[in-house]
């Protein structure tokens, strides 16, 4: 297919074929580490371009993504929410129904499985609100491993439920003090980590960011949600989605969902970012929206930094969304049209998370709910024929406080 | 001759073992900047490593990572490093400097622009530490430049990426000791021996060692074997506490004199 029209359009024929051998989408990804990960990064390659070939692997993989995660995930038509926009039919992705209650899961058991295939016996991760620590800790204890999860101090504190699920889990939680306190600089220190520890030890990255392999890796692990949409979609309505949407922070849910579909050229793709306050006021987390092209965490994609380079401090509502840096695939269907990507304000996601609960019973999480916000948002100038596939990450049964305190409530 | 080489090469004839002391740029503070830098060369450092602060220093330890945070409040950049280095320059025509940092800060100040403004101010060389070989190319302005590319090698690092970079290598190699970030403590001497001689096997480029080397008698040890030793956090440490430009320069002689009287007795030893 063609890309739409961009600045920096290029034509690309095939997006599946992306990254290539050194991990790039066109200009983005690749693998800027310092020299001692390059070792780890490399067995890690090696290991896993083997496995996902491997029958073996892969029917482990399915075996538990059904029998452990749960899966497959359904497709809900949310019809009392779609018949009040009086728009577009909204239809939710259920990843929220997912073990442990995000897509994260998705990607923990197959590096999981992954780590003790190359005999691994310690995990280490990193996370934002908690969702990937939680599935790190889920798939460290059912495989016996040992697992450290670096967690930002101003994290921590606004997501004390989802360290008490690690720590009932038998994870250790380390407090990252460093920076802005959150969800960068607990990968840096899980770098840092893996660094001094590199022998024994497996990083499992939460998002599609980091070096190559993990953009690439971390997208094939959640790109079940995708093929499972489409086929769903062909099953129950004989046709595709007219707009997908999805959150996107790092973006594994959001390409999680977008793979399968990248060369669907008639399939329209809307990434929402977090745009906090307004991406107006620069107390927001829109890397793709309002960053440029710069070099974080391992790759080149889009990043928000000040004119000395320095990355800035992002400011959203949802901890999840909260990283000043953006999986280089998105950066690369940014620049080539193939998707767009929008902000979504906290209260505005506020409000989709209320509306979604009152009309369909669904407790979103505020991640997922910036991409419910962006639906109701496109399904109001479209015709009620259209119908758009919201990607429903995570359930907000670990936003509950968080919300309450916004809205001046005492629990 | 680029500085770098032409100091490698009087290191190499008067038999001594180069000390290279980094510093975070703007740390302690602004004002100390350049008169440490002449302390440091007035101390015995034949080469310069400077610190370009970052927001996400993901190599290093927590000493370094706070020299960058203070630096960064300070709104230290890339502008007024290069004037620093200026002005260093204007009494300080031999010694080398190299710029040690992450590549986003020179990536947001633009690959040409940078190798041309760190010309212009008598940068030798750079070392940027998220910018493995099989990203060179990304920064290949500044080999254009005459900026001499500093690479690291890792205790990790295999046989076929050692030969590259081996291939690779200008100025001098910069030989990582151990696995881990800047500023820890777990120096093996006979691990870090056995690998640098392999790679003085195989390239003529001088090998210096940094990360863990933090007093004269890990200094001594190492100078056994590399052409140059990198003292980095032990003195980033020591300089936190200095509380003026005075106390700064008094700080690093204090803390250097030894290392450079232990490295010269080592080599005269060797000599003798």
């Amino acid at each position: 297919m063609l890309a739409a029209t961009k600045d920096k359009r290029i034509q690309v024929p095939d997006f599946t074929k992306y990254p290539d051998v050194h991990g790039r989408f066109g200009d983005y990804g690749g693998a800027f580490v310092a020299e001692t990960l390059m070792a780890p990064l490399a067995e890690l390659t090696e290991n896993y371009l083997r496995l996902r070939n491997d029958p073996a692997f892969v029917a482990e993989l399915d075996r538990d993504l059904k029998h452990y995660v749960g899966r497959p995930s359904p497709i809900y038509h949310a019809e009392r929410l779609s018949k009040r926009i009086g728009g577009a039919q909204i239809l939710l992705k259920r990843e929220d129904l997912n073990h442990t209650g995000a897509h994260k899961i998705n990607n923990t058991v197959g590096q999981a499985l992954v780590a003790r295939h190359m005999g691994k016996t310690r995990i280490i991760a990193e996370t934002g609100a908690g969702q990937h620590g939680v599935a790190s800790a889920t798939v460290a204890a059912r495989l016996g491993l040992e697992c450290v999860v670096y967690m930002g101090a101003t994290d921590i504190e606004r997501q004390k439920i989802n360290v008490y699920r690690m720590k009932l889990l038998g994870a250790t939680v380390v407090p990252v003090t460093s920076g802005s306190k959150t969800l960068k600089d607990a990968l840096n220190e899980a770098l840092r980590d893996w660094v001094t520890n590199v022998a024994g030890t497996f990083y499992i990255i939460g998002t599609v960011a980091g070096p190559h392999p993990y953009p690439m890796m971390v997208r094939d692990f959640n790109a079940v949600v995708g093929r499972e949409a489409r086929a769903q979609m062909l099953a129950e309505y004989g046709r595709l989605p007219d707009t997908l949407v999805a959150c996107v922070g790092g973006g594994s849910n959001a390409i999680g969902l977008f793979h399968a579909f990248l060369n669907d050229a008639n399939v329209a793709i809307v990434g929402a970012e977090a745009a906090g306050d307004g991406i107006g006021t620069g107390r927001h987390a829109a890397s793709l929206a309002a960053g440029r092209p710069g070099v974080l965490h391992g790759n080149r994609t889009y990043v928000l930094c000040d004119d000395n380079g320095q990355i800035t401090e992002t400011h959203s509502v949802s901890a999840g969304l909260d990283y000043p840096g953006v999986g280089p695939e998105h950066a690369f269907l940014k620049d080539t049209g193939r998707a767009e990507y929008v902000g979504v304000t906290d209260a505005e996601a506020l409000a989709a998370f209320h509306e979604l609960a009152r009309t369909e019973g669904i407790l979103a999480a505020l991640e997922s709910s910036h991409a419910v916000a962006q639906g109701i948002k496109l399904a109001r100038g479209m015709e009620k024929d259209k119908m758009i596939l919201v990607n429903l990450s995570g359930r907000g049964d670990k936003d509950v406080h968080t919300i309450a305190a916004r809205e001046d409530i005492a629990l | 001759m680029n500085r770098i080489d032409a100091r490698f090469a009087e290191l190499k004839s008067a038999g001594r073992t180069g000390l290279i002391p980094f510093v975070t740029a703007g740390d302690p503070s602004a004002a100390a900047m350049v008169p440490l830098l002449h302390a440091l060369v007035g101390s015995g450092a034949d080469l310069i490593e400077l610190g370009v602060p970052f927001s996400d220093p993901m190599a290093d330890g927590p000493v370094i990572q706070h020299a960058n945070e203070r630096a960064l409040a300070k709104g230290v950049g890339l502008v007024q490093i290069f004037g620093w280095i200026g002005e260093f320059r204007k009494t300080d025509s031999k010694t080398p400097v190299v710029l040690m940092g992450y590549l986003n800060p020179v990536e947001i100040y633009g690959y040409t622009r940078f190798a041309r403004d760190a010309v212009a101010a008598g940068v030798d060389g750079v070392l940027l530490v998220d910018c493995p070989l099989e990203e060179a190319q990304t920064a290949q302005a500044l080999d254009a430049a005459g900026l001499r590319r500093i690479y690291l090698s890792a205790p990790t690092t295999s046989e076929s990426r050692l030969a590259a970079l081996c291939e690779a290598a200008r100025g001098f190699l910069y030989y990582v000791s151990f696995a881990g970030i800047t500023g820890a403590n777990r120096l093996s001497l006979d691990a870090v021996g056995e690998r640098v001689l392999k790679i003085k096997s195989r390239t003529a480029t001088p090998v210096a060692v940094g990360f863990g080397v933090r007093d004269a008698e890990s200094a001594a040890a190492i100078a056994r074997f590399a052409e140059a030793v990198v003292i980095g956090s032990a003195l980033v440490e020591r300089l936190a506490a200095a509380d003026s430009v005075e106390a700064a320069c008094a700080t690093a002689r204090e803390f250097l004199a030894p290392i450079r009287a232990a490295l010269d007795a080592g080599a005269r030893a060797h000599a003798a």
